[in-house]
């Protein structure tokens, strides 16, 4: 098949989010790396950790945004030993743009850092490919965010709960993995706030049904062993 | 508590038997024998003052800056060779602009000590090098709220309530250690400023000097700037009020 070509670099097709909450913020993503048609990861985690109050989605080239993550994140640690206390949102977001816009010919990747800190609570920042940096009360990226602008438009609110805001990512990931044929998996979200990082997974079955979407089944055999339906009464 | 430290003081890398750098000391010295210059933190902010001393008549008067501004937020009040001085607050003002470029964010005032100290202490560590003449006292606000770090020529920083340097900073920390700095506004702090320096000043040996003064508070929005001139004068007058009533008793 010449469609199916394994030696194209890995891309995470990718549906990434980050929103802020009142305390704090959610980050959510899917799980679907591909190469070319195949998908290379069907569970990836593309929810990375820069320090233990920030995360970054990462979307695009995966070894492009594996490579940045993993320089911020030095980066990052060397600088909390430096001064003492944790890095801000501010400063995490700041190092990863530089990266970005520093190397904008060589690199391919759209980034979401998201994280929360003393100063300034909960934070989004969206780095998109150029190496802008924008903080933003809530960001989209990645293939999948084209279906989700106006999804946004209507159902975003400032000042949701913790658990307004996950329901909402989680909403939004699953309807742009119905819709972009390069994101699909798992929607997994990380929750970042005051009292820490709580990490969720939301496996396909556990996702609504959008238009037209037919019911997960584990296996056509479970057709032929159900019992024939009861006669209908009048 | 001072000797002359024969055969083991020609060099910044040779410690004396009884372990001290006497170069170093030696560097301390000169700052002893400039103008005094003060800091101190109030609870709103950090006010700074210099007493200048007027080594001519013709100088033009507010020329020869002895406060520099750093960056927005922080401000060097330098004492001892004032061509020292301008190197360290040259550095300093690279260090401040440099991180605000690579983190996105103004340097912490922490931060700037530690790095104008590892710059000050640098100099003592080579033989080619001599010791910076001056010593330094920076006041900044953050996010953490107003803070005041000394830096000493051997390069040692402290964090403090208040502090002085130069000719009269004995009798300057004595008035300091007077005052109630935790309930003191930074607008009162002027005044208090002000006095000190007017009291500490050496009629006798010194002739004329000139004040300087900047704060970094709630009042001048958290921007490190020369005190107000209306402010000024209201001290200047507060300080020669408060002398005149000394002399009187």
């Amino acid at each position: 098949m010449d469609c199916l070509n394994l030696n194209e670099p890995h891309s995470m097709g990718t549906t990434i989010i980050g929103v802020t909450y009142d305390g704090g913020v959610v980050l959510g993503a899917d799980s679907r790396t591909s190469t070319g048609v195949y998908v290379a990861n069907r569970a990836s985690d593309k929810i990375t950790q820069l320090t233990d109050n920030v995360y970054v989605c990462r979307s695009g080239s995966a070894a492009d945004s594996q490579i940045v993550s993993d320089y911020v994140r030095y980066f990052l640690h060397q600088h909390t030993i430096q001064l003492g206390q944790p890095a801000t949102v501010k400063v995490a977001a700041n190092l990863v743009r530089l990266l970005a816009y520093n190397n904008k010919n060589m690199l391919q990747t759209g980034l979401i850092v998201g994280g929360w800190d003393k100063y300034e609570g909960g934070k989004i920042y969206g780095v998109p490919l150029g190496g802008t940096i924008l903080e933003q009360p809530f960001a989209i990226g990645g293939s999948g965010s084209s279906y989700l602008y106006g999804f946004f438009d209507q159902a975003w609110k400032e000042g949701m709960t913790k658990e307004e805001a996950e329901s909402l990512v989680v909403k939004a990931v699953s309807l742009a993995i119905a819709r972009d044929g390069a994101s699909g998996g798992v929607v997994r979200t990380v929750t970042i706030n005051a009292d820490g990082v709580t990490k969720n997974f939301y496996p396909g079955d556990t996702l609504p049904l959008w238009h037209e979407e037919i019911p997960a089944q584990n296996s056509l055999l479970d057709i032929l062993s159900a019992p024939s339906p009861e006669p209908m009464s009048m | 508590m001072s000797s002359i430290g024969t055969g083991y003081d020609l060099s910044v890398t040779t410690f004396s038997p009884d372990g001290r750098v006497f170069q170093i000391e030696y560097a301390a010295k000169a700052v002893d024998n400039s103008g005094t210059v003060i800091g101190i933190k109030c609870k709103d902010g950090v006010v700074m003052g210099v007493e200048k001393l007027i080594t001519s008549k013709m100088m033009l008067p507010r020329s020869n800056r002895r406060i520099h501004s750093i960056h927005r937020h922080s401000g060097m009040a330098v004492a001892g060779l004032a061509a020292d001085g301008r190197q360290i607050v040259a550095r300093a003002k690279g260090e401040a602009s440099s991180y605000e470029s690579t983190y996105g964010e103004g340097i912490p005032v922490k931060e700037l000590a530690g790095r104008v100290a590892n710059y000050v202490h640098l100099c003592t560590l080579y033989w080619w090098l001599r010791p910076f003449g001056c010593g330094v006292i920076l006041g900044g606000y953050d996010r953490d709220g107003p803070q005041l770090y000394m830096i000493e020529p051997s390069g040692i920083s402290y964090r403090y309530f208040g502090a002085a340097i130069g000719k009269g900073k004995q009798a300057a920390k004595t008035e300091i250690e007077k005052l109630q700095l935790s309930e003191m506004t930074c607008r009162e702090g002027v005044i208090e400023v002000a006095k000190i320096i007017y009291k500490v000043h050496d009629e006798a040996k010194d002739k004329a000097f000139e004040l300087e003064m900047s704060w970094v508070c709630e009042e001048s929005k958290r921007l490190h700037e020369k005190v107000p001139d209306e402010l000024l004068e209201e001290a200047k007058a507060a300080a020669r009020l408060a002398l005149e009533e000394m002399d009187a008793d």
